[in-house]
């Protein structure tokens, strides 16, 4: 089976859908690759590299759609392009067939087998293969980019001689793949970052990135199925666009990654928030291909209103090229190799992944599969909780455990057999005290510390009994003296201690 | 006779318990009180009746209980609630006196010639009596006098001082040898040199530790007050001190336990760590808190306090030393009278003594089931708009959980930072007793009110009502 590589021919589109490296994954795999020449140059790959990863690099665009088993590109083929594809060839892009209807009947008519990278289930053993994930990961970043670039400020905050700077306010609106990676992009660069979601579950995953997750005070849950956001109650949305208000005037970059699948992008970030912000702000709209989150946004241009850049580029993802392409072909790869590998290549309906993003069959128009399974797995954001502290208290080690226990049975030996019965009796009563003691005092609430100590205090004070005595006695002079003396200080702790309890205790009310 | 004084003894005893499991909530502490008084009162005329108490000695007795009684009642009823870390600070060096003084009594004056090893075992249990009496005397008034600030609160931190004290404590326990073998005089002798030098090692234990170890260190004299009265009912056989004894020891036990976890640092830390003499150098570079100070303004406050639903009041030891719990709790009323949720936070080891900080609300009038621990409310700065620290700092410190360098790191801190706004009174940018930085004064949520905290709390309750 041969595997095509054609140029990418869309104005501004730099990836490639296959990289030296994937090329030699392929040949392992058993597919012949041919790649067209050039293909790779913009996104930092020249023929050479491909030559010498095993792929045959052709001069034609014509000659290599002729002998094209599979053909694999980055972009939607162009009437152009259709018009060289082979019948029967398969072709492997990011089609959007449900925004693109016609262009799916015409795949029909060419009597190719189209499969939509785009389209892709999103379950845990197709992660490998996602294209959506991988590619919004990219434009995520290159969003912070595009807008630290603009922004006429330092994005971290800044201690100089020349002064202070407060750090830049970042929110990022729809924390999906693209969102976390514009987070995590901008906490990096040292901005305040916040994010806000219609999905509660995602919470966590903006909190680990070390941003703050705003919220509206309405429980609705956003959550569409298949790790997709859903269209909110009208409610929610004033609510949440009374919460964007209230940010908007502190927040120097917003970049809104919104996307309902199949409707145009919601319009959350107004033209009256973009007048909120302070001057020099940037709005990167990552929606700007499905119509843009800002109502301002110009598709691929960056226009400035009342001081505040924004960016409508579709393109951000094709300004990392090198990158972008190693992971799209990579995810291309993947598919690639489940669907059996260059021997056993086979479009097999009845895998749940082939199905889902196949649109076209053998010039048949397939119908949209049924939806995915009920809420897979979102991919795990790596968090970073924060660990229990350890103790600065170094256990004891087991032997010297050992050893205090063995002290300790060696003392009640010797108490046993040396120490005589009166000192028994008392010993017995002490050691069960400790224990009575042990066991009332942590029932104690700690709100009445301060009055235990002081009615432990007073009870200590139970030592004038000793004092009493001694003093009864009538032995000697000193003795009786020494007594007295101890009688008149504890005395004053028996006082004190309960006269001072009492004061205190009176004092705690209940709520009337 | 003798059966009916130990049944009373009996009574007394458990008296007590009852007394301290009283203390288990505040509706039945007034009870527990009642109980232990009334304990202590059968355990005293059960005594002046015991048989070894001659009637012509009764004058002496009578006349120590009542100037005794007097004193304790005069002081009782004097005390700010500010100063009672002081006042048990001072009481439990009573308990040492008291304890070292009976223990000369007794060897002075013995109740029977013992012998054999008997007599060794008396003189054992003097010499213990004497000198945990001692150790406790002198720490208790090292402690009273840090704590009602006639001596500075800073650790004094000799060189070799583990030294010091290991050869002081080696020499208490070896002098037991002299003691037991002399005769009375010499006896005398070796016991007055024990008591010097237990004495010494006590003051030194406690000069060596700061202010903001009060806690613990307050709580370790309570339960040595609590060993050298049990140590004195073995000297003299007398059930009623053991009992009495090995409760107050257990209880001073726990509460030293519950403060050093609330600081997550061990006993010997605290005691033998001269924590805080030696502030810690910040780190520098990045793990420097970052970032402006911002400052807030008494209206500015107030509106936030008026748009605020759910505030929460985290007291420090600074309010005790503003005095200011009156105007806290005057605040917390408006607001509530307002129909706002407030509630306090109350940090284990906040304040000098256990439990200072529910004291003192308790004090102004604040109903003690707004009072909340720290970990019943933890978990409610999320939902609050505002949190207001007053005179706190080393126990809303975020850097105990985030920062592994800092000194502080593991300790178990309220986070207020999680609140929608926290608002810090302070008087200076100081560092709080740790030596540690606060990032949480850095943080974007945290704004600074600067100024003595009595007087901001009144202006701000003026700034509510107009």
């Amino acid at each position: 089976m041969r595997v095509a590589i054609p140029r990418e021919t869309f104005a501004g589109e730099r990836r490639v859908a296959a990289t030296p490296d994937t090329v030699g994954r392929l040949k392992k795999l058993g597919y012949e690759v041919s790649i067209e020449t050039g293909a790779g140059l913009e996104a930092g790959f020249d023929d050479a590299m491909y030559t010498e990863a095993g792929a045959t690099v052709v001069d034609s665009a014509d000659a290599l759609y002729a002998e094209a088993g599979v053909v694999a590109k980055v972009r939607a083929p162009s009437d152009e392009e259709l018009a060289k594809l082979q019948k029967g060839t398969v072709l492997i892009a990011m089609l959007w067939p449900l925004q693109n209807e016609d262009r799916v009947a015409k795949y029909a008519e060419a009597g190719l087998t189209a499969i939509a990278l785009d389209r892709i289930p999103r379950i845990s053993r197709a992660q490998k293969m996602d294209v959506l994930s991988s590619m919004a990961n990219i434009a995520g970043y290159r969003a912070v980019i595009e807008a630290t670039a603009l922004l006429p400020r330092f994005m971290g905050g800044q201690i100089t001689a020349a002064g202070k700077t407060p750090p830049a306010r970042v929110l990022v609106i729809g924390a999906g793949v693209a969102g976390l990676a514009a987070v995590g992009a901008a906490r990096s660069l040292g901005a305040e970052v916040f994010a806000f979601d219609t999905r509660a579950a995602v919470k966590e995953q903006v909190q680990s990135l070390g941003a703050k997750f705003l919220e509206v005070k309405i429980e609705e849950s956003g959550d569409g199925g298949g790790g997709y956001a859903k269209v909110m109650s009208k409610e929610f949305i004033d609510a949440e666009m009374a919460l964007f208000r209230q940010h908007a005037p502190r927040t120097d970059i917003v970049i809104t990654t919104a996307l309902i699948p199949g409707r145009p992008a919601p319009k959350l970030w107004l033209e009256d928030m973009v007048e909120l912000q302070p001057q020099g702000g940037v709005v990167v709209d990552l929606a700007a291909q499905q119509g843009g989150n800002c109502d301002l946004t110009k598709v691929d241009e960056v226009i400035v209103h009342n001081g505040v850049s924004i960016v409508g580029y579709t393109d951000l993802v094709s300004r990392l090229p090198a990158h972008a392409s190693q992971f799209f072909s990579r995810n291309v790869v993947h598919l690639l190799s489940d669907m059996g590998g260059g021997e056993d290549f086979k479009v097999d309906l009845e895998d749940e992944v082939v199905r889902g993003a196949t649109c076209v069959y053998e010039g048949e128009v397939l119908p949209p599969p049924p939806p995915p399974e009920p809420s897979p797995p979102r991919p795990q954001v790596e968090t970073a909780p924060i660990a229990p502290p350890p103790k600065t208290e170094v256990a004891l080690p087991a032997n010297a455990r050992m050893g205090v226990a063995g002290v300790a049975a060696f003392l009640a030996i010797l108490i046993g057999v040396f120490a005589p019965d009166e000192f028994i009796q008392h010993f017995t009563v002490f050691v069960l005290s400790c224990f009575i003691g042990w066991q009332v005092v942590w029932s104690v609430t700690p709100a009445l510390h301060t009055p235990l100590m002081s009615v432990t205090n007073a009870v200590s004070g139970i030592i004038v009994v000793g004092g009493i005595l001694q003093a009864g006695a009538n032995r000697e002079a000193t003795a009786t003296w020494l007594a007295a003396v101890a009688i008149l200080f504890a005395s004053i702790n028996i006082a004190g201690g309960f006269l001072v309890t009492e004061r205190m205790l009176a004092m705690f009310r209940k709520e009337a | 006779m003798g059966n009916l004084l130990t049944v009373a003894y009996l009574v007394a005893a458990a008296l007590f318990i009852l007394s301290l499991a009283g203390l288990a909530s505040q509706s039945t502490a007034r009870r527990g009180n009642y109980f232990g008084i009334f304990g202590m009162a059968v355990a005293l005329l059960a005594t002046l009746f015991h048989p070894e108490v001659s009637v012509g000695n009764l004058g002496w007795v009578l006349g120590a209980t009542v100037i005794g009684g007097g004193i304790g009642a005069l002081l009782a009823s004097r005390v700010a609630m500010t100063s009672m870390p002081e006042l048990v600070a001072l009481l439990h060096s009573f308990v040492g006196v008291a304890a070292v003084l009976v223990g000369y009594s007794t060897f002075m004056a013995p109740e029977a010639e013992l012998v054999g090893v008997e007599k060794i075992i008396h003189d054992v249990e003097i010499f213990l009596d004497v000198g945990i009496g001692a150790i406790t005397f002198t720490g208790s008034i090292v402690a009273w006098a840090k704590l009602s600030g006639r001596m500075s609160g800073k650790p004094l931190v000799l060189p070799s001082r583990h030294l010091l004290n290991a050869v002081a404590a080696g020499l208490c326990v070896a002098l037991v040898v002299p003691f037991t073998a002399a005769g009375p005089e010499l006896g005398l002798f070796v016991l007055f040199i024990m008591t010097a030098v237990a004495g010494l090692l006590g003051a030194h234990l406690v000069l060596a530790i700061g202010g903001a170890d009060m806690p613990v260190v307050v709580s370790l004299l309570n339960s040595y007050s609590g060993w050298t009265a049990a140590a004195a009912g073995f000297m003299l056989g007398n059930d009623l001190l053991i009992v009495t004894g090995a409760l107050v020891g257990s209880s001073g036990a726990i509460l030293s336990y519950i403060m050093c976890e609330a600081m997550n640092r061990s006993i010997w830390n605290v005691v033998f760590g001269g924590f805080g003499a030696t502030p810690v150098k910040p780190s520098g570079g990045t793990d420097e808190p970052q970032g402006e100070v911002e400052p807030i303004h008494i209206e500015g406050l107030a509106q936030r306090l008026r748009e605020a639903e759910r505030v929460i009041v985290i007291p420090g030891y600074g309010m005790a030393v503003a005095q200011a719990q009156h105007a806290v709790q005057e605040f917390s009323e408006l607001l509530r009278s307002e129909g706002k949720t407030v509630k306090f936070a109350i940090h284990p080891v906040a304040g000098r003594l256990p439990g200072h900080m529910n004291v003192l609300l308790a004090e102004a009038g604040v109903p003690y089931d707004i009072v909340l621990e720290m970990d019943e409310i933890n978990d409610e700065f999320n939902d609050t708009d505002v949190a207001l620290v007053i005179g706190a700092n080393d126990i809303v410190n975020p850097g105990a959980m985030t920062d592994a360098s800092s000194p502080i790191y593991g300790m178990p801190v309220l986070e207020s930072w999680n609140a929608n706004t926290c608002v810090v009174l302070k008087r200076s940018m100081n560092v709080g007793y740790a030596g540690v930085a606060n990032p949480l004064f850095f943080h974007p949520h945290t704004r600074m009110l600067f100024g003595d905290a009595k007087d901001s709390m009144s202006k701000l309750v003026t700034a509510l009502r107009s």
